[in-house]
């Protein structure tokens, strides 16, 4: 008998193409990822180089000093005249002088491009990057150096000088100063507390001016403290720098407001290379400056760790309880089946949503009620009831605990029965059985469900904006001063800074590559926090060899 | 075959094909375990467990029907049977493990002691803590060597390092594992040959000192060696501890056991000294099975 059947080779090509069909579908996947970091870690890393300085003279006398920014073809449908062009983007600094950064510049009108090597590079403190050439050194009337050359001779070690003034200045600020701060703040609300408590009169009395002397003592130290500090201020700005800006403008700076001063031109590869890598470290450990646009970002890595910390320390107690009862205990039927469910979804809700959930619940109800058993001589300033990094980081623990309550159950499910009868036997409880044996061998599958709650709460945004997350926080929530952990206080996040420097700034050219560095910090900051949870699982994994998940 | 799940092994039993002799409706013997009947009431002298007129259910199935039987106290008693016929449901009434599962129902009594182990008024835990057990596939817990023996007497809550040294050494001599684990105490136990897992459940068992250790098929997942170091290593342990073994292997049962008993369908049909069991058996379904014609 004949049947009609498809030929083996015919068969054999629908298989190897259907695995090359597969194949691609992975290579595509690969290669958009390495495109995505090859391009955030590009434009992130190439905003640590310093370029040379182009001294720019156009066609009509105008002489422009600075960094070439970007280039473009501007086609003609796009041109005034019609006539297609070439024009390239500078950064021209001095923004004080010309009230603009950045300048575009047709190829067309340019007479002359040069590299002067004494053309000077200053970071400043405010009013962002200073181009031109220095000119002369002051120390109030009095002249320090009158040439560029000894100018430049003199200022290297200053700088340095000045650099630890103004820490000087902010560990006072911050020390003594922020104590007294502190302590005055306290003895404010020791005051409305005694009013608040309304003792009988000469109790009162008594209690009142034992306050009032100590608030005259710290005042009193204050004053002095706040001498010393207008004294340093005023020494840290005592020497000024003459400079003199590619127009001929002459200004003075005060070399107390300037962070680093270069020679861009004059610097080697190998030195460039120095201050690229003394540039990433600043911007990692820094304090950010001129609303975000300049200096560091270190209180932003700090809250996102300090954040993702804190939820990982709430989201796994509470996924694990849950996923032991719901494997463990809960008598599997159509309620145990409706719960899970119900977790299940619980994952695919809106993040907003759950930041608004944290608002009204633990910000408003909890923190509120905080304030009103704890805090009340501080009200109607909110201690708790308002957002902080504790209510982010619960708020968060909600939106991944579905994860990790899934994975954990997994990984209670994957502990052999025949482990448990084993423990049984023994005589031991369900409940030694569970936390003793069971627990363990399931450890790698809870760690799996933390490092994917790990990543999504890193990285998100949406719900911290409405509890507790800020654009600046002016204190990290960690400090010297008691507690030293301080859960109300508000954090900033890599994720909002981004948003924030990108599109927020007022200077959205400058701020452009900081979104690119940034986000490859964020990217770095996540993968350094997962490959810590990666390590901490395949330890418990080789010691548990042979546990499934 | 092995079957882990006791109530597979009862769905089992509906689906081996039964020889023509052995339909239910064409055995001569009477069903019932007679009082009288010498091929099931061997003499024991000084038994520990006592079981009468056991039945039980898994929901609607029953499994195992009206065994009567009494378990000589250090010696060896084997259950031997084809897949199915109740052997590990048997041996897991004794500790009571089939709690475990949902739906099981007994009627009649296991005596332990003087006491019936399902009287709902036991306390489980210590029952299970005087009647240890050994299963069919090794099944250590994923912490140390040391951890695993020591486990039985952390969670009585002994915690003198130098008791629970001393339980660890003796429990591991005992179990012929001490020289090969010595050195590597606390390392993983999931690292060792199956043969040494298994007998680290051995040893595990015994630190806790029961009077009876089940042993639910333990060599069916081991090397020939291993079965024989095992085997060797209950010829020791029947000194101290009563052993009540199910297998699956025939020549283990003759070779290691003192008592057999044979089971089929949920019935025991024969039960002996081995010797009697094995070379004259009374029964005709025990010489078809033991001479290997099914099962």
């Amino acid at each position: 008998m004949a049947y009609e059947t498809t030929s083996h080779r015919r068969r054999e090509f629908l298989g190897v193409s259907f695995t090359a069909l597969c194949g691609g579908a992975l290579a595509i996947n690969l290669v958009l990822i390495v495109a995505l970091l090859v391009l955030i870690g590009w434009q992130g890393g190439r905003y640590f180089w310093q370029k040379d300085l182009l001294q720019v003279e156009l066609a009509d006398g105008r002489s422009i000093l600075g960094e070439i920014h970007s280039r473009e073809s501007v086609p003609a449908t796009h041109t005034a005249d019609g006539v297609p062009l070439e024009r390239f983007q500078m950064r021209a600094g001095n923004r004080d002088l010309t009230g603009q950064d950045f300048l575009w510049i047709d190829e067309r009108i340019v007479a002359r491009i040069s590299r002067p090597l004494d053309a000077v590079l200053l970071e400043r403190l405010e009013w962002g990057n200073f181009y031109g050439r220095m000119v002369a050194l002051q120390r109030g009337d009095e002249v320090l150096a009158a040439t560029p050359e000894e100018t430049w001779r003199r200022l290297a070690p200053m700088l340095e000088r000045k650099e630890s003034e103004r820490a000087a200045i902010r560990s006072l600020e911050r020390g003594a100063i922020g104590d007294v701060n502190s302590a005055i703040e306290k003895l404010r609300l020791a005051e409305r507390r005694v009013e608040l408590d309304d003792p009988p009169a000469a109790e009162r009395e008594r209690r009142l001016a034992e306050i009032r002397r100590r608030v005259g003592e710290r005042e009193a130290e204050y004053e002095k403290l706040a001498a010393e500090l207008f004294a340093k201020r005023e020494a840290l700005l005592a020497e000024t720098l003459v400079v003199e800006a590619s127009d001929g403008t002459r200004k003075e700076l005060a070399v107390g407001a300037v962070v680093r001063a270069l020679r861009p031109n004059e610097i080697s590869a190998l030195g460039k290379l120095g201050l690229y890598l003394g540039r990433i470290l600043e911007f990692t450990t820094g304090d950010p400056r001129e609303s975000n646009t300049e200096g560091g970002i270190f209180p932003a890595i700090f809250g996102t760790v300090m954040m993702v910390f804190l939820m990982s320390i709430a989201v796994v107690p509470f996924g694990v309880l849950a996923a032991v009862y719901l494997r463990e205990y809960a008598k599997q039927g159509l309620l145990v089946r409706l719960v899970r469910i119900a977790v299940n979804n619980l994952a695919g809700v809106p993040s907003i949503v759950f930041g608004v959930f944290g608002l009204g619940f633990f910000v408003y109800s909890i923190g509120g009620t905080i304030d009103q058993l704890f805090y009340p001589e501080a009200l109607p300033t909110p201690t708790y009831g308002t957002g902080g990094i504790l209510w982010g980081a619960l708020t968060l623990a909600l939106l991944t605990v579905p994860v990790v309550i899934v994975a954990a159950e997994e990984g209670l499910a994957s502990v052999p029965r025949i482990v448990r009868e084993g423990s049984l036997a023994l005589g031991a409880t369900k409940f030694e059985t569970t936390f003793q044996v069971v627990l363990p061998a399931a450890a790698p599958g809870v760690l799996t469900g933390l490092i994917l709650a790990m990543a999504r709460a890193a990285g998100e945004v949406a719900p911290l904006m409405i509890v507790g997350m800020v654009k600046l926080a002016p204190t990290l929530p960690v400090d010297g001063r008691f507690p030293f952990v301080h859960f109300e206080r508000k954090f900033m996040h890599l994720g909002f800074h981004i948003y924030d420097v990108g599109f927020q700034s007022p200077n959205v050219d400058a701020t452009k590559p900081l979104v690119f560095a940034t986000a490859l910090l964020l990217i770095v900051v996540v993968t350094a926090m997962n490959l810590v949870a990666i390590t901490v699982r395949n330890r418990l994994r080789r010691r548990f060899a042979g546990s499934a998940v | 075959m092995t079957v882990e799940d006791p109530r597979e092994a009862a769905a089992l039993e509906t689906q081996i094909p039964r020889p023509a002799a052995f339909s239910a409706g064409a055995a001569p013997e009477p069903e019932r375990s007679g009082a009288g009947d010498p091929a099931l009431n061997p003499a024991i002298e000084n038994p520990v467990l006592d079981i009468r007129s056991l039945n039980l259910w898994y929901g609607e199935k029953q499994a195992l029907y009206d065994i009567s039987m009494k378990i000589a106290e250090k010696r060896i008693t084997a259950y031997i049977g084809p897949s199915g016929c109740g052997k590990s449901t048997l041996l897991r009434c004794i500790n009571r493990l089939n709690d475990l599962i949902d739906g099981v129902r007994t009627t009649g009594e296991l005596r332990f002691e003087g006491r019936d182990v399902f009287d709902p008024t036991i306390e489980i835990n210590a029952l299970r803590k005087r009647i240890g057990m050994v299963f069919q596939k090794s099944n250590p817990f994923p912490k140390s060597i040391y951890e695993n023996v020591a486990y039985g007497l952390r969670i009585q809550g002994i915690r003198r390092k130098s008791v629970l040294d001393e339980v660890v050494e003796r429990s591991l001599r005992s179990a012929a594992l001490w020289d090969e684990v010595r050195d590597r105490l606390h390392e993983s136990a999931l690292g060792m040959s199956g043969g040494q897992q298994q007998r680290l459940c051995i040893a595990r068992a015994i630190a806790v000192e029961p009077e009876v250790i089940l042993l639910d098929e333990p060599c069916s997942a081991l090397d020939p060696i291993a079965t024989a170091k095992i085997e060797e290593l209950m010829e020791d342990l029947k000194k101290e501890f009563t052993l009540v073994i199910v297998t699956h292997n025939m020549q283990q049962a003759s070779r290691v056991s003192d008592y057999t008993a044979f089971l089929y369908m949920g019935k025991m049909i024969e039960y002996g000294r081995t010797e009697t069991l094995f070379v004259t058996p009374r029964k005709k379904q025990t010489e078809d099975y033991i001479t290997g014609r099914f099962g």
